[in-house]
């Protein structure tokens, strides 16, 4: 079935070109790389580029607090975007909340998806009990509100950002190993495997080579979802009052701390971090819409 | 935005008038905390006594201050220095006709501390005391020695039927057939987490409230709440944020009512270890307790800007506090004010202390419990930094943090060195937070059960004891004021504001804001 | 099938056993409940009084035991805030969250099933383009911002809807639900769709997703070259293919679904299963929150052994008695 081989031309193009031309096809998907990648870039070099870090005590005063967009902080520079109930400067706050976010969505989209995608695989491969046992470990972890496992984590380890990554990976595996299997499950009895199996190609060969690319639009479709999810997650987490430190926000932390303010007509306080979120994850979404595509061997045309 | 919500709730209002008779007409409440049930002796918590005011008379009530007046006791006074006599209300009847006598009184106090499953019960307040029937219409309550806060104690007891409620299970309570009491309404219904509904009581022995009937709905998260009052879903909420107020305030559809609340937000310091392990020095190793020198507490309590934690933090909602209770409650101190806030004074209090470059601390505090308290530990945290003294917040769910506060550390002490604790005087008067917060820890005693930062005074212990054994309320007053003068001047625990709690409803209604923070339908007037 | 099922069922035994005892001590090294219960006033003794009769003073293993032996009765214990059995409790409140579930589940699928199959078909429409920003906002924005832009709109500018709360509710096969009546269903829309947000991105990406991917494929080639009709080959053919990965993730979602009814419930003041829960987390009512999770793991056990019957029944290729080979 992998179509792209028959479609051997003429023309020589390393698949990353390839990848990279036909990616860069889709205006949208364009934009939202680039967009992304400028978010990125602000959330790395914020410490550079804030007039305040919002993480030191000694540089946020609570007399700055709830000023509208504009206003000029006591410590004379302007806050362009206004600043929250605490006194920081929203500007900087996104930007770093962005670093903590990011982090902590990448981090623990790209682990679990790693650690799921191995166990699905393997479960769906390997079959009889080892699947057996491995899909109810999946069961049971599904079973548990990502919430409790947060709290029950923040009890016995503490709040932090470690703690929240692996709040969300272990959240998260599931979904993973879930997708993979069920896909894999399908491909695994269709004609290409078992010409493979006669061929005597190994299993490792197999599975990853043939098996894992057929799984990938699935995946990517998840894992776009699971990863913008993460954030959200994190955001929801704070919500319900466990999430990250109150005093080191990330993005998730200052929506929350909006949320408050949603009626009390301070729009910038949730607005702000909203947009940036939406941004965010919006972005993410979109760049994997079109790596799904371009990935997809019969989306060709 | 505001217009439209004006024009919802106005035409909300209008239809209210219109479809309403003055007599007959329904309130509904959106409640930020709901019971945990309908039995009045189940759980001594705040929204449960609220709740049961409306069913169940106590003997003595408390009025909107906590001030005592005749409730099914028509008179109450000690007879000799270990008996005080209650005399009892004539003619008042119980939700199912029956009489209210003695009996109904004695059965109540046998039944309230022994409530099966009950999380926490009403023996706090009868320990200590016997009660013997005189007659149908006297009774006498005995205790082992001289006991001034008789009245007070009395005052949380609410009173059951013999016949209906004595030998009934907390589910008979909740299913409302023991539900019966001699309160201005009746039970309705009870639905867990959706509404509670009662109905008046046209037979009330006081004023008969001015509602046929009342519905209580539980609307936890804030922003909803207020919603619902905007959508005109409900025609009062309790617990209003502090930041939708300002809004509400410009809403002409809006009538909001406000009161100090009796709740003091204070921080406790470690002052019982040598080596706290929440301080530390500036490069991180270990020193030698700075909590332990009052003038490094006092320095704390001149860096805390009061002002901008009430202005700020509390958009105005607070009142600055300078001791454990506010201005009117019994036993309060006439000489003493906030701290007034001064930087300069702080860093030269630490530098005399030998801490002229500060040290580095942590600030514990809960974030779902009091009003903002995160944001007060945070902005606490900038000040104390800005004098030089490096903090760091953190804060946690109560559920996480009231244990480790209390006894978190390994040897079952308490595990944090400087933490932000409110307290709520149930007893409307000073006797309360001076035993359990300021009074030195002593479990066989039963003092200081709420001492996280063990602060010990010898001379306070002396003078806040002799408080509780001297019944003349104005020698009381006396020893109560002096002795939460002496706990300021240690710097024992530093008071930072008194919370003022507000409620609002549509333009018509007014309530009658309550320092007990209790939410009561009868406090609901129409203007 | 029957061998299928009974192992299944012996699995399923061996895991809720496993959980319960993984919730049961995850549960209590969090926090400590006896300050979450005892009102301030109490002193010392009145707090080791309440330690005693929680039965807090025993060895965990003790306590566990005891909870194991009271579980074999059907009793998982006696809520520590209401002093009602665990079970009853969330039973009594297990209705207002599957039927809320339930109308999220139904949106979802009625919303976004076509809304994908429409994207998926005409991908470079601009109707499709809109529906799949939509989708993205679907799942950027979080649920309880959503939850209050929801009720802030349609409760309180339009007035349309109430804004919290849930309705009337009647009697159909002796369960009490609000979806019988009229004031009920207006309670429930809100809510509901709150929770289906997210569900419906989904549905709509994976239709799409199967779509395009289904429409390319030889067997829609030959389908055409046969002159069958597009719509019988859009909703018998490819439907049929692309309801493989969409049933897989909805049977999921439904539990998840369930749990993260949470944020919605607190927010709409739903008086359901999810927000008994978070009370009980943030009160530490242990024995509530062991029997939630204990009742969600039955739950979700089931719903995956659902899903693999259906899947057999979906995709022959799925062969059931391969599971204990």
């Amino acid at each position: 079935m992998s179509v792209s081989t028959v479609q051997a031309e003429v023309k020589v193009e390393t698949p990353f070109q390839r990848l990279r031309a036909e990616f860069f096809e889709s205006r949208i998907a364009a934009t939202a790389f680039v967009v992304f990648t400028v978010i990125v870039l602000l959330a790395v070099l914020a410490p550079w580029i804030t007039p305040q870090n919002p993480y030191d005590l000694a540089q946020v005063d609570v007399l700055d607090g709830r000023l509208p967009p504009g206003s000029e902080a006591f410590a004379g520079y302007t806050m362009w975007l206004g600043s929250d109930g605490a006194g920081r400067d929203l500007y900087s706050a996104i930007l770093y909340g962005l670093r903590i976010s990011i982090s902590v969505g990448l981090a623990s989209g790209v682990i679990a998806l790693a650690i799921g995608m191995a166990i699905g695989l393997i479960a769906a491969y390997v079959g009889g009990r080892t699947e057996a046992v491995i899909m109810r470990v999946v069961d049971l972890q599904l079973s548990f509100p990502a919430s409790l496992v947060a709290l029950m984590l923040v009890a016995a380890l503490g709040k932090g950002v470690d703690k929240i990554i692996l709040a969300l990976v272990v959240a998260q595996w599931a979904y993973y190993a879930r997708t993979v299997r069920a896909t894999a499950l399908v491909e695994r009895r269709k004609e290409y495997v078992e010409a493979a199996q006669c061929l005597g190609l190994s299993r490792m060969r197999i599975v990853f080579r043939h098996i894992l690319p057929n799984c990938l639009a699935p995946l990517i479709v998840v894992g776009t979802v699971q990863t913008a999810h993460a954030v959200s997650l994190e955001a929801t987490l704070s919500f319900l009052g466990v999430g990250l430190p109150q005093t080191e926000p990330s993005l998730g932390v200052l929506i929350a701390n909006g949320f408050e303010y949603m009626l009390s007509g301070r729009y910038w306080i949730s607005v702000f971090p909203g947009i940036a979120l939406l941004l965010t994850v919006a972005s993410i979404n979109l760049v994997g819409d079109q790596l799904r595509d371009v990935l997809n061997p019969r989306l060709k045309k | 935005m505001t217009k439209l919500t004006a024009a919802t709730a106005a035409a909300v209002g209008a239809l209210v008038l219109f479809t309403g008779a003055a007599s007959a007409e329904k309130l509904t409440i959106g409640l930020a905390s709901e019971p945990t049930s309908m039995d009045p002796h189940f759980h001594n918590l705040g929204p449960n006594n609220a709740m049961s005011v409306h069913l169940f008379d106590r003997l003595i009530a408390q009025d909107e201050k906590q001030r005592l007046s005749p409730g099914l006791a028509v008179s109450w006074k000690p007879i000799d220095d270990l008996t005080w006599e209650f005399k009892l209300r004539e003619g008042v009847k119980f939700h199912d006709g029956s009489d209210f006598n003695a009996d109904d009184v004695i059965c109540t106090m046998a039944r309230a501390p022994e409530v099966p499953n009950s999380p926490s019960g009403y023996g706090t307040y009868l320990k200590g005391k016997t009660f013997k029937k005189i007659d149908d219409f006297t009774v006498h309550a005995v205790t082992g020695s001289p006991y001034p806060l008789m009245a007070n104690d009395i005052s949380t007891i609410p009173i059951i039927s013999d016949s209906a409620g004595c030998d009934a299970a907390t589910e008979d309570f909740n299913a409302g057939t023991a539900a019966v009491g001699t309160g201005p309404f009746k039970f309705s219904s009870y639905k867990p987490g959706e509404s509670i509904t009662l109905v008046r009581n046209d037979d009330y022995w006081g004023d008969a409230p001015g509602w046929s009937e009342v519905e209580f709905r539980p609307i936890k998260s804030g922003p909803s709440r207020v919603a619902a009052l905007l959508a005109g879903d409900v025609d009062m909420i309790a617990g209003v944020p502090t930041t939708d107020i300002e809004t509400l305030k410009g809403n002409d559809g809006i009538q909001l009512s406000q009161g100090v609340s009796n709740r003091v937000i204070y921080l406790h310091m470690d002052q019982f270890r040598e080596n706290s392990p929440f301080v530390k020095g500036n490069d991180g190793s270990e020193i030698k307790n700075p909590l332990l020198d009052r003038r490094v507490r006092l320095a704390i309590s001149k860096a805390i800007n009061r002002d901008a934690i009430v202005d700020r933090v509390m958009e105005g909602v607070a009142l600055p506090a300078g001791q454990l209770l506010p201005e009117g409650f019994f036993g309060v101190s006439d000489n003493l004010q906030p701290e007034a806030y001064d930087p300069e004074a702080a860093k030269a209090l630490l530098a005399e202390a030998g801490y002229a470059d500060g040290f580095q601390l942590t600030i514990h505090g809960p974030n779902d419990r009091y009003i903002n308290d995160a944001k007060i530990a945070e902005a606490i945290g900038q000040m104390l930094t800005r004098v030089g003294i490096r903090t760091a917040v953190e804060t946690m769910p109560r559920s996480v943090y009231f244990g480790r506060a209390s006894r978190g550390s390994p040897d079952g002490l308490p595990e944090f060195s400087f933490i932000l604790v409110g307290w709520g005087a149930g007893s409307g008067e000073a006797s309360s937070p001076l035993k359990s917060l300021i009074h030195t820890y002593d479990k066989d005693r039963g003092f200081g059960s709420s001492n996280r930062g063990r602060h010990s005074d010898t001379e306070i212990d002396a003078m806040i004891e002799e408080a509780l054994r001297t019944v003349d309320d104005e020698k009381r007053q006396d020893l109560l004021a002096k002795s939460t003068e002496m706990a300021i001047e240690n710097v024992a625990i530093i008071p930072t504001h008194f919370q003022v709690n507000t409620w609002a409803a549509r333009k018509g209604l007014t309530y009658i804001a309550r320092t007990d923070e209790y939410t009561l339908a009868m406090g609901v007037v129409k203007e | 099938m029957t061998v299928f099922v009974i192992r299944r069922l012996l699995q399923a035994f061996f895991v809720v056993f496993l959980m319960s005892v993984i919730v049961f001590f995850g549960v209590n090294i969090v926090g400590d409940p006896v300050y979450m219960l005892v009102s301030p006033d109490a002193d010392q003794a009145d707090i080791e009084a309440a330690i005693r009769r929680l039965g807090l003073d025993r060895p965990i293993w003790d306590q566990y035991v005891l909870f194991l032996k009271g579980a074999a009765q059907g009793n998982l214990g006696d809520s520590f805030i209401f002093g009602e059995p665990a079970l009853k409790l969330i039973l009594h409140h297990m209705p207002a969250t599957l039927e809320l579930a339930f109308s999220a589940l139904v949106l979802a699928i009625v919303l976004g099933i076509p809304l994908g199959l429409y994207s998926g078909l005409y991908p470079d429409h601009m109707v499709s383009k809109g529906i799949m920003a939509g989708s993205i906002l679907g799942f950027s924005l979080p649920t309880f911002w959503v939850g209050l832009m929801l009720i802030l709109v349609f409760a309180v500018e339009l007035g349309w809807l109430p804004s919290t709360g849930r309705g009337d509710t009647a009697s159909v096969f002796g369960i009490e639900t609000s979806l019988a009546t009229w004031d009920g269903l207006s309670h429930i829309f809100l809510p509901a769709l709150n929770l289906a947000l997210l569900k419906i991105s989904l549905a709509i990406r994976l239709t799409r997703a199967g779509v395009r991917e289904a429409m390319g494929q030889d067997y829609v080639k030959y389908a055409r070259a046969k002159g069958i009709s597009t719509k019988r080959i859009i909703f018998v053919h490819v439907m049929k293919n692309i309801m493989i990965p969409v049933v897989t993730v909805m049977g999921l979602e439904f539990g998840s679904l369930i749990g993260f009814s949470v944020v919605t419930e607190t927010i709409f003041a739903w008086p359901g299963m999810g927000k008994l829960l978070i009370d009980a987390i943030l009160q530490l009512d242990r024995p509530v929150v062991v029997a939630y999770l204990m009742i969600m793991v039955l739950f979700f056990v089931l719903i995956n052994l659902v899903v693999d019957i259906l899947y057999s029944i979906l995709d022959p290729r799925v062969r059931l008695q391969d599971q204990g080979a």
